[in-house]
């Protein structure tokens, strides 16, 4: 009960402090200024009309090599801190009930068209919102409907992490080629194309594909990892 | 003033609530999921500290956008860098998971006010 009430008269410090912070940042008003320069110049420069996309995967692409980094990371640190693990819950295995035929039925459906979702997702990154990142994030939850649905279902963690060693290598074989073409790691090797149109903006659309199949397998690895620990 | 309010009040708000989770809960889960909120309260408040009144999203796919921009457009900054942020924040979340999953296995409670072998 002490916790509880130190906690709220804590919060109602922070609450204040926060308040004393965030009434001075000035809201809804023109403070760009390196971002003036990717608005104005973005579209010429690289040909995408998504500046959010040219500016995660071209003018910051290095730091999104990192995350991606990261992201592989976290998979590779949840595989070992969970290799081997089996919780037994017998109580909870004998009441669990299995998933109903109207969810096997419309998983069944709605299965490829979720994952082809997921695919203009990320091969219109350059076009629309979204990209690599949430693109692969929908693959892996097509993947997710069908661990909930089927009990039996297994990935195949082999090919999964073909995949994902594949399509992390393509990055960086990419971003070499811009290394060898044109002066600079991760630098467009492509012409920028019409704007607008799928076949532009370069190697946005190349590296947004290799993302998008790289945190699919991730995401997809990572669920099927946490759900194998619980049969 | 009220949009200012509703979004940065907003995210000061769902910061308070997942910090208050993460003070107050014994359950491991809750904890994790209040250090979800907190992530979400700041990347809720970068956002906002992007956008710019009466001005669209930085997709530039139509002429009378393309001809001026830098006058028409929020800032795309931010928005990259959320975009960082949430995939770091799902990495972490798993790490986060599967940590409460092993400590479940050795002692077969999620409650922290029962895991007392580092109290001194």
């Amino acid at each position: 009960m002490t916790r509880r009430v130190l906690a709220i008269l804590l919060l109602l410090i922070l609450a204040v402090a926060l308040y004393q912070a965030l009434a001075r940042v000035p809201f809804g008003t023109d403070r760009m200024a390196v971002s003036r320069y990717y608005l104005d110049h973005g579209v010429q420069d690289l040909g995408g009309v998504n500046i959010v996309t040219s500016v995660v995967v071209l003018y910051r692409g290095f730091d999104t090599l990192g995350e991606v980094t990261v992201l592989f990371l976290a998979a590779t640190g949840l595989g070992a801190l969970l290799h081997g693990l089996a919780l037994h819950d017998e109580k909870r295995r004998r009441t669990k009930t299995p998933p109903s035929l109207i969810m096997r039925t419309a998983t069944r459906i709605l299965f490829p068209l979720i994952l082809l979702l997921g695919a203009y997702v990320f091969v219109h990154g350059h076009l629309t919102p979204g990209g690599g990142f949430p693109g692969g994030v929908v693959v892996a939850l097509a993947y997710l409907l069908g661990f909930l649905a089927h009990d039996h279902w297994r990935v195949n963690h082999r090919a999964v992490r073909w995949i994902e060693g594949l399509a992390g290598m393509t990055y960086v074989i990419i971003g070499l080629l811009g290394l060898y073409l044109a002066g600079s790691f991760l630098a467009n090797f492509l012409p920028p194309g019409t704007p607008g149109r799928l076949f532009s903006a370069g190697i946005i659309p190349l590296i947004y594909i290799t993302i998008g199949f790289k945190v699919g397998s991730e995401m997809t690895g990572l669920l099927s990892e946490m759900k194998e620990i619980t049969e | 003033m009220n949009q200012a309010l509703l979004y940065f009040g907003g995210s000061a708000a769902l910061f308070l609530i997942g910090l208050y989770l993460v003070l107050v809960k014994t359950n491991l889960i809750k904890i994790v999921l209040g250090l979800d909120l907190m992530e979400t309260a700041v990347n809720l408040f970068i956002v906002a500290s992007g956008y710019i009144k009466d001005r669209t999203a930085p997709i530039l796919n139509r002429p009378d956008l393309l001809a001026h921009p830098s006058q028409r457009a929020v800032d795309p900054v931010p928005h990259a860098l959320v975009l960082t942020a949430i995939v770091i924040g799902v990495a972490v979340m798993a790490m986060a998971l599967s940590i409460v999953i092993r400590i479940y296995e050795k002692r077969q409670t999620l409650d922290i006010s029962k895991l007392r072998s580092l109290r001194w």
